[in-house]
C-alpha cells in the first residue's frame, strides 16, 4: 500500500541517482507535429499557466540492466520506435541521459510502484516470447513512462502545479520535474506474517471500534459485537484473514445493509425495503420473460427462443472521485465481468455510462480543497470508459451527463454492460469436489479495502489515505478473459462462474461456496510480485479476474483453452461439503470460517428514517419574456447541450449491431433517445437500452423523482420502438449518508415511488445497485450529492425494421403532441435559468401514463410514425428545436389549443407553461398526412394535440394563436446545442 | 467458395461483423488464433484471403498494431510474403492496417522496419474518434476496386493519421498506384476534418501494395452491411444492404479468380 507519507513527496526535485536500468527515449522527429503536445498547450492555458512556447510529447522504457546494448538497439529499432517517425536515445544502466536543447524543461511520469503498467507487461511477454531472437532465456522486466517536453521558463512551482494537475494524478503517478533519476524498482517481499490472530474476545466498545478503523474494516460497533459474540463461543481469537473477510462479506457495498435492514420510519417499521418495494413489484408482476432476477450478478430476460439478454449496471464513485480514468476504466471492466459472470457467462455486446458531476464553468476558487475540477474529472471518466471499453471491442451505446454543483467533491460514475446467452446457460451450480479456479489478472495489493472504502465518505484526506483503493484497468487481459471464457463455456468446461470484483477472492469464493463449503491454498494464487500476505491476496481487488468452478475431469481443457489465449488459469482449491470456508498458505492454516455465520450472521441494522421534507411551494409560471432567447439559453446550458464531444470518442458500432445510435439526423448531431441493437444477425427482433434521472427533481421531491425517472427510461426506449409490455428496468440509488434520518427518508420515499411506478407500467425491475454514502466533507462542512437514482431500461423491439428516430423527416408531415401538460415546473431547467427554487416537481400520471406509452407503441409498431422524441429537460421548446436541427428541417406549432391539466391560471402564463414544462409521459410526434387518421385512432383515448407541420423553410416557429413566442432559425439552434462545454 | 482467415489474437475484437461480412460476401471464412497459424504457417496454403481484422491487438501498447506487426514480422514474416507471392489476397482493416504498415507488406515484400516510408499514428484531433465518412474508391493497382465510386463508411480509430518519410515516398506510391482510398466530402470534393477524421496526408484512407493483392484501410466496411447500418437509414428508402457489402464482394471474387 502507498503511504501518505510517500504521497507528500510525491514530485521528487533532488536526483539520487540514475535508473539501474537500459532507458531507451522516444521522440517525435522534430519537424514532425506533435498534437498531443498541442493539446497539452492548451490544457495549461486552462488553468492560467501561460508562456509555454511549445510542448513535445515523448514515451520512454526502462529494460532489465541484464540486456546487452545489442539486444537493446534491436528491441528499439523493431519493437519501441517508429522508423518513419521518431527519433530513439538509449541510455545505459546507470548513466544520465544526454540531455538536448537548451530552454527545455522535462516532466517525466512513471506508475506507482505496484500500479498497473499494461504497456510494460504487454511488452514483456513480447519480449519472453521472443526470447530466442535475444539469445537468452533472461526475464526482462520493463517500466514505462511519458516525458513532456516543454519549450518555456516555468519557476519551479508552476512546473509542479502543471505536472498534477495535467499530466499526471498523484494518486497513482510519480512525477520526475526535470530530474532524471527516475526508478526501476518493483515491489518487494515485506516481512511475512502468515497467521495472524486479533485479539477481540476481552476488548471493550471502545477497542472494538478502534480495530474497525484501524483496519479500514468499516464495521459497526453492532456488527465487531456480532464477531466478538461468535468468537467468545467459540473460544478463540478470530485470524485477520477471517475479519477481513467478515469485513468484506458485510460491507454495505456487497450486502446492502441499509436497503435490506429495518428503518424506523418516524415509527413506521419498514422490515427490508428493498424487499418490500424494488423486489415486491418485481414479484407482483411475475413476468413470465424475466428469466433470473435479483440473485445472480445481472438481471437475465428472454429475448427470443433459445437466447436471453441480461444488463447489470454498477457504480463506481469512489474511486472515481480519486482517480477519474483508473476508477471509470475499472468501473466499465467490473460491469463487464457482471456480464461474464451471469449464469454460465454472457457475451457483452453493449456498454452504458452516465456521469454526474459538479458544473462545468465552477470557478476555481469556489473548488472545495482537496477535489479536481469538474472538467478534469468529466475528462478523466470519459477518457477511462473509452480506452477500457474500446478496447474490449463492446459499443458503448446510450447513457448521460448530468451536471449539479452538490456533485462537485462526489461525481457519480455508473457503468453499464449488456449481454447475450443461449438460453440454456442461465443457471449455475456449484458442487463439492468441484476446482475453484481463478482467471485473468495476476493478484497483487491494488485494490485493497476497496469494497469497505467505498462504504466510507469522503473528505479532502481521501487521496491520500486511500490510494490503494484505486487501480488502473488491463482491458486486454479482461478481452482475454471473455474470448477463452466463452470458448470454455461453449465446451462447457465449468459449472458455475463469478466476477472477483469487491471483495476479491473472499467474496467471489464465499458467494460460490456459502451452500456447501471451501477451502483455499493461497499460495497457489497467481501474483504480479513477491510479497503479499495471505490476508492481502484474499482480499486484494486486483482487477480482470473471475473464479469458476469446474468438476476435477474437466480441469485440463479448461486450463488449456485459458492458456491457449495466453491468460493465466490456475487450481486454488476445491469446493467442499465442510459448510466452512477454510484457507490456507504453504499448509499452515489461516482461516476457518462457518459459511452460516458469514453470510447470514451479521445482525441486521436498525436505522432511523424521518420524512423528507418536499419542496413544493407553488409560485406558478412567470412569463417569459423573450422565449427565443430563453431556449437557445435552455439548448446551451450544461444539461441539455450537447454530448457530442463524448460519443465521438467512444467506439459505438463494433460489433456490426447498431441500428439506432446516440446521435441522429443529417448532421449526426441530434440527441436520440434510445439506442437500438439488432444482436442476432439473423432475426430482426432487437432491443433498445434508454435511461433517465433527475437530481433536480431528487433534491425537490423523491418519491416524484423516482416515478418521473422510470417514466423518462421508458419513454426513451418506447420513442424508438422498443414495447413497453416487453421492458426490464434497473434501478441505481446514489444517495447521501443514510445514517441521517431525512436522508434515509428520502431513500424510502424514492424506493416507494420505484414501487408504484414499476407496478403501474407493468416494467419489473430486473437488477440493481445501491451507494449510500455519497458525501464530501470539507471545512465548512458536508456536501451531500443530490439523492440520484439512476433508472436504465431495456425493451424488446419486435422488429428492428420499423425503428423511428428523433429527426424530423419531411416537410409537409403533422407534428403532434403525446400527453398532457401540467403546471411542473419544479427542478426545471427553466426555472435553474431563472433562479427561480419552487414549483411542483413533475410526475407521471400514473393511470395514464402506462397506455399513453402503449399507444405511441402502437403506433410506431403499425409503421405511422416518421419521427419521435420525448420532451424532458427543457420541454417542448427544447424537444421542437432538436427535432428540427438534427432533421435540417423547419417547424411550426401552435400550442394555443394544448392539453393542459389544471393549475390556477392567475398565477400561471400557459404560454410559457406550454414551452418549458417538464410534465413527464410527453412525446413530439410527426406523422405523415396519408397516416393522420390512423394514428390519430391509434392514440384514441391519449391526450394528443396536433400542434403544427414541418416546413421546408429552416426555421424553429413557435406560436400561441397568431402570436410568435419562438422564431429561431435552424443555424442558432444548433450552434447553441453545440456552443456548451465540448471537453 | 473463396476461403477465408480471419486473424484474431488478444485484443482484436472486429472478428464478429468481418465474418458476417465475409458470408454474406460468398466467402467461406475461419476464424484462427495467430498463435495456431505460428505453430502450423502452412495452413496460410488454404486460403485465397487473409483478413487482418480491427481492434486493438495487445492493447495498442506502444503504438497502434506494433506489438502484432512485431510478431508477425518475427514469426510469419516469410510465410505472409510467399502467401501474397503465390497470389493470395491479404485486407489489413483498421487495426488490421495498421498491423500491415507495420509489417512492410504494402511496401514490396516484407520491407525491415529500417527501409518503410509508411506510418499510421495519432489522429490530428489527439483522440480516438468515431463517426461516419465518406470513400472514394481511387484508380488504383486494386482493380477489383471499382474506381470513381463513392461510399459512406465508419471509422473508429485514434491512430489513422498516414504519414510518409518525405514527399518522394508518397509519390512512388502514387506512381504505383497504391493509393487506393481517399476521404472525400458526400459529393465527392476535397475533405477536410471531419470528413476528412484524422488528417492523413492527402485526405488518403487506404494504400495496396504494388499487386493490388494487398490492402490496408482504415474505415470499416463491414459495419455498413445490414440495411440499417447507415446512421441515415431512417431518413432513406429501404434499401437491401449497405455499401460495405459490395466492397466485400468485390474483394472476395477478385480473391476467388
Amino acid at each position: 500500500m502507498a503511504s501518505s507519507a510517500s504521497l507528500k513527496s510525491s514530485v521528487s526535485s533532488t536526483t539520487a541517482a540514475p535508473p539501474r536500468a537500459w532507458r531507451v527515449d522516444v521522440f517525435r522527429r522534430p519537424e514532425i507535429d506533435d498534437p498531443a503536445g498541442q493539446a497539452a498547450v492548451g490544457a495549461l492555458a486552462e488553468i492560467g499557466v501561460r508562456g509555454v512556447r511549445s510542448i513535445r510529447r515523448g514515451r520512454g522504457y526502462l529494460l532489465s540492466p541484464t540486456l546487452d546494448a545489442a539486444q537493446v538497439d534491436l528491441l528499439a529499432s523493431q519493437l519501441l520506435v517508429d522508423p518513419v517517425l521518431e527519433h530513439v536515445q538509449v541510455t545505459a544502466p546507470g548513466a544520465w541521459p544526454r540531455r538536448t536543447g537548451a530552454g527545455r524543461q522535462r516532466i517525466v511520469v512513471m506508475r506507482r510502484r505496484g500500479v498497473m503498467d499494461p504497456c510494460a507487461l504487454t511488452i514483456e511477454a513480447a519480449i519472453a516470447r521472443q526470447n530466442t531472437a535475444l539469445r537468452g532465456d533472461r526475464t526482462v522486466r520493463v517500466l514505462t513512462f511519458v516525458a513532456w517536453e516543454l519549450e518555456s521558463a516555468l519557476t519551479r512551482a508552476e512546473l509542479d502545479t502543471v505536472a498534477r494537475e495535467v499530466f499526471a494524478n498523484d494518486v497513482v503517478d510519480e512525477i520526475f520535474v526535470d530530474d532524471d533519476g527516475l526508478h526501476f524498482e518493483f515491489p518487494t517481499a515485506g516481512a511475512l506474517r502468515v497467521v495472524q490472530h486479533v485479539p477481540l474476545r476481552d476488548a471493550d466498545d471502545a477497542r472494538l471500534e478502534q480495530l474497525s478503523h484501524e483496519g479500514q474494516l468499516s464495521l459497526s460497533l453492532d456488527e465487531m459485537r456480532a464477531i466478538q459474540a461468535h468468537y467468545r463461543t467459540l473460544q478463540r481469537e478470530p485470524t485477520l484473514a477471517e475479519l477481513e473477510t467478515l469485513a468484506q462479506t458485510w460491507s454495505e457495498h456487497c450486502k446492502h445493509k441499509t436497503f435490506t435492514g429495518v428503518i424506523d420510519y418516524d415509527g413506521e417499521l419498514i422490515d427490508n425495503l428493498l424487499k418490500r418495494t424494488i423486489k415486491a413489484a418485481t414479484l407482483e408482476l411475475a413476468k413470465p420473460w424475466c428469466v433470473s432476477v435479483f440473485h445472480d450478478n445481472a438481471g437475465v430476460i428472454e429475448f427470443e427462443p433459445g437466447w436471453n439478454v441480461c444488463f447489470k449496471v454498477e457504480t463506481h464513485n469512489h474511486p472515481s472521485a480519486i482517480d477519474p480514468y483508473g476508477g471509470a476504466g475499472t468501473g466499465v471492466g467490473g460491469v463487464i465481468r457482471d456480464i461474464l459472470g451471469v449464469g454460465l457467462g454472457a457475451k457483452p455486446i453493449a456498454n452504458t455510462d452516465a456521469f454526474f458531476v459538479g458544473p462545468p464553468d465552477l470557478p476555481s476558487e469556489q473548488l472545495p480543497k482537496g477535489c479536481m475540477h469538474p472538467r478534469r474529472i468529466l475528462r478523466g471518466v470519459v477518457a477511462g470508459v473509452r480506452d477500457y471499453g474500446n478496447r474490449m471491442g463492446i459499443p458503448t451505446v446510450n447513457g448521460g451527463v448530468w451536471f449539479h454543483p452538490r456533485y462537485v467533491g462526489n461525481p457519480l460514475v455508473y457503468a453499464g454492460c449488456v449481454g447475450l446467452m443461449p438460453a440454456d446457460c442461465t443457471d449455475k451450480q456449484v458442487l463439492p469436489g468441484d476446482i475453484i479456479v481463478v482467471v485473468g489478472g495476476r493478484t497483487g495489493r491494488d485494490g485493497i479495502h476497496g469494497a469497505t472504502f467505498s462504504s466510507l465518505e469522503l473528505h479532502d484526506e481521501s487521496q491520500s489515505v486511500s490510494s490503494s483503493a484505486v487501480q488502473i484497468g488491463d482491458p486486454i487481459t479482461e478481452k482475454r478473459v471473455t474470448d477463452a471464457l466463452l470458448r470454455a463455456r461453449d465446451a462447457r468446461l465449468y459449472r458455475a462462474v463469478t466476477d472477483c470484483g469487491a471483495g476479491g477472492l473472499s467474496s467471489a469464493v464465499g458467494e460460490m461456496g456459502a451452500d456447501c463449503g471451501a477451502r483455499v491454498e493461497l499460495e497457489r494464487v497467481p501474483l504480479k510480485y513477491p510479497g503479499l500476505s495471505p490476508a492481502e491476496i484474499w482480499i486484494s481487488e486486483a482487477q480482470e479476474r473471475m473464479v469458476l468452478a469446474t468438476p476435477p475431469e474437466k480441469l485440463a481443457a479448461l486450463l488449456a483453452v485459458f492458456h491457449a489465449e495466453g491468460c493465466d488459469a490456475t487450481a486454488i482449491g476445491e469446493f467442499t461439503s465442510s459448510g466452512k470456508l477454510e484457507l490456507s498458505y504453504a499448509g499452515e492454516s489461516l482461516a476457518e470460517l462457518d459459511m452460516h455465520f458469514l453470510h447470514e450472521g451479521a445482525p441486521r441494522p436498525l436505522r432511523k428514517a424521518t420524512k423528507p421534507r418536499v419542496l413544493d411551494a407553488d409560485e406558478g409560471c412567470p412569463p417569459c419574456a423573450d422565449a427565443s432567447a430563453m431556449t437557445l439559453a435552455l439548448l446551451r446550458s450544461p444539461n441539455i447541450a450537447s454530448k457530442e464531444w463524448i460519443v465521438r470518442q467512444y467506439d459505438h458500432e463494433v460489433q456490426g449491431m447498431r441500428v439506432l445510435g446516440a446521435l441522429c439526423g443529417e448532421r449526426d448531431d441530434g440527441p436520440g433517445d434510445a439506442a437500438v441493437l439488432q444482436p442476432l444477425a439473423n432475426s430482426r427482433r432487437g432491443i433498445a437500452i434508454g435511461c433517465g434521472a433527475n437530481p433536480d427533481y431528487g433534491l425537490r421531491d423523491p418519491y416524484a423523482m423516482a416515478c418521473a425517472a422510470i417514466d423518462e427510461a421508458l419513454r426513451n426506449v418506447v420513442a424508438v420502438g422498443g414495447d413497453p409490455s416487453r421492458t426490464a428496468i434497473l434501478d441505481n440509488f446514489s444517495w447521501g449518508n443514510c445514517k441521517r434520518p431525512e436522508q434515509l427518508g428520502a431513500l424510502v420515499e424514492a424506493s416507494r415511488g420505484c414501487y408504484a411506478a414499476a407496478v403501474a407500467f407493468q416494467t419489473p425491475f430486473i437488477s440493481g445497485k445501491d451507494s449510500l454514502n455519497n458525501e464530501y466533507r470539507t471545512a465548512d462542512g458536508v456536501i451531500s450529492i443530490p439523492p440520484t437514482l439512476y433508472v436504465s431500461a431495456l425493451a424488446i423491439v419486435p422488429d428492428v425494421a420499423r425503428t423511428v428516430s428523433m429527426d424530423l423527416k419531411r416537410a409537409g408531415n403533422l407534428l403532434y403532441l403525446v400527453g398532457m401538460t401540467h403546471a411542473e415546473l419544479g427542478g426545471s431547467q427553466y426555472f435553474a435559468q431563472l433562479g427561480v427554487d419552487s414549483g411542483r416537481t413533475p410526475r407521471p400520471d400514473l393511470a395514464l401514463a402506462p397506455r399513453t406509452l402503449r399507444a405511441v407503441h402502437s403506433a410506431i409498431a403499425s409503421g405511422l410514425v416518421r419521427a419521435c422524441h420525448d420532451l424532458s429537460e427543457g420541454g417542448l421548446a427544447v424537444a421542437a428545436a432538436e427535432m428540427a436541427f438534427a432533421g435540417e428541417l423547419g417547424a411550426r406549432l401552435d400550442i394555443s389549443t394544448l392539453a393542459f391539466g389544471v393549475f390556477d391560471s392567475a398565477r400561471v402564463d400557459r404560454d410559457t407553461l406550454a414551452l418549458f414544462s417538464e410534465s413527464c409521459t410527453r412525446f413530439l410526434v410527426e406523422v405523415e398526412p396519408q397516416h393522420a387518421a390512423e394514428f390519430e385512432r391509434a392514440l384514441q383515448g391519449v391526450d394528443l394535440t396536433r400542434v403544427g407541420a414541418v416546413h421546408s423553410e429552416p426555421r424553429l416557429v413557435i406560436s400561441s394563436a397568431s402570436r410568435a413566442l419562438v422564431d429561431v432559425a435552424l443555424g442558432d439552434l444548433r450552434a447553441a446545442h453545440q456552443g456548451g462545454f465540448q471537453g | 467458395m473463396t476461403r477465408a482467415l480471419v486473424l484474431r489474437a488478444a485484443g482484436v475484437n472486429c472478428e464478429r461483423e468481418t465474418l458476417l461480412a465475409l458470408e454474406q460476401a460468398g466467402a467461406k471464412p475461419e476464424l484462427l488464433h495467430v498463435q495456431q497459424l505460428i505453430d502450423a504457417p502452412s495452413r496460410l496454403d488454404e486460403f485465397a484471403l487473409l483478413v487482418l481484422p480491427g481492434g486493438f491487438s495487445y492493447g495498442d501498447d506502444i503504438a497502434a498494431g506494433r506489438v502484432l506487426g512485431f510478431e508477425l514480422r518475427c514469426f510469419l514474416g516469410e510465410a505472409l510474403a510467399g502467401f501474397v507471392a503465390r497470389g493470395g489476397y491479404v485486407l489489413g482493416v483498421c487495426n488490421g492496417f495498421q498491423v500491415l504498415v507495420d509489417t512492410g507488406l504494402l511496401e514490396g515484400v516484407s520491407a525491415r522496419p529500417s527501409e518503410r516510408t509508411i506510418a499510421l499514428t495519432n489522429n490530428v484531433s489527439g483522440h480516438y474518434e468515431c463517426r461516419w465518412v465518406t470513400l472514394r474508391n481511387e484508380p488504383s493497382a486494386c482493380a477489383w476496386l471499382d474506381a470513381g465510386s463513392l461510399w459512406p463508411t465508419p471509422v473508429a480509430h485514434g491512430e489513422g493519421r498516414l504519414m510518409f518519410k518525405d514527399a518522394q515516398a508518397l509519390e512512388r506510391l502514387r506512381q504505383r498506384g497504391q493509393v487506393a482510398l481517399r476521404y472525400v466530402t458526400r459529393t465527392g470534393g476535397p475533405a477536410e476534418y471531419p470528413q476528412a477524421p484524422n488528417g492523413s496526408t492527402d485526405a488518403i484512407a487506404g494504400l495496396c501494395d504494388p499487386t493490388g493483392r494487398v490492402l490496408g484501410l482504415m474505415p470499416h466496411p463491414e459495419r455498413n452491411v445490414a440495411p440499417w447500418h447507415h446512421p441515415h437509414w431512417t431518413r432513406s428508402a429501404p434499401r437491401p444492404n449497405g455499401e460495405g457489402l459490395e466492397f466485400y464482394r468485390r474483394l472476395v471474387a477478385a480473391a476467388g479468380r
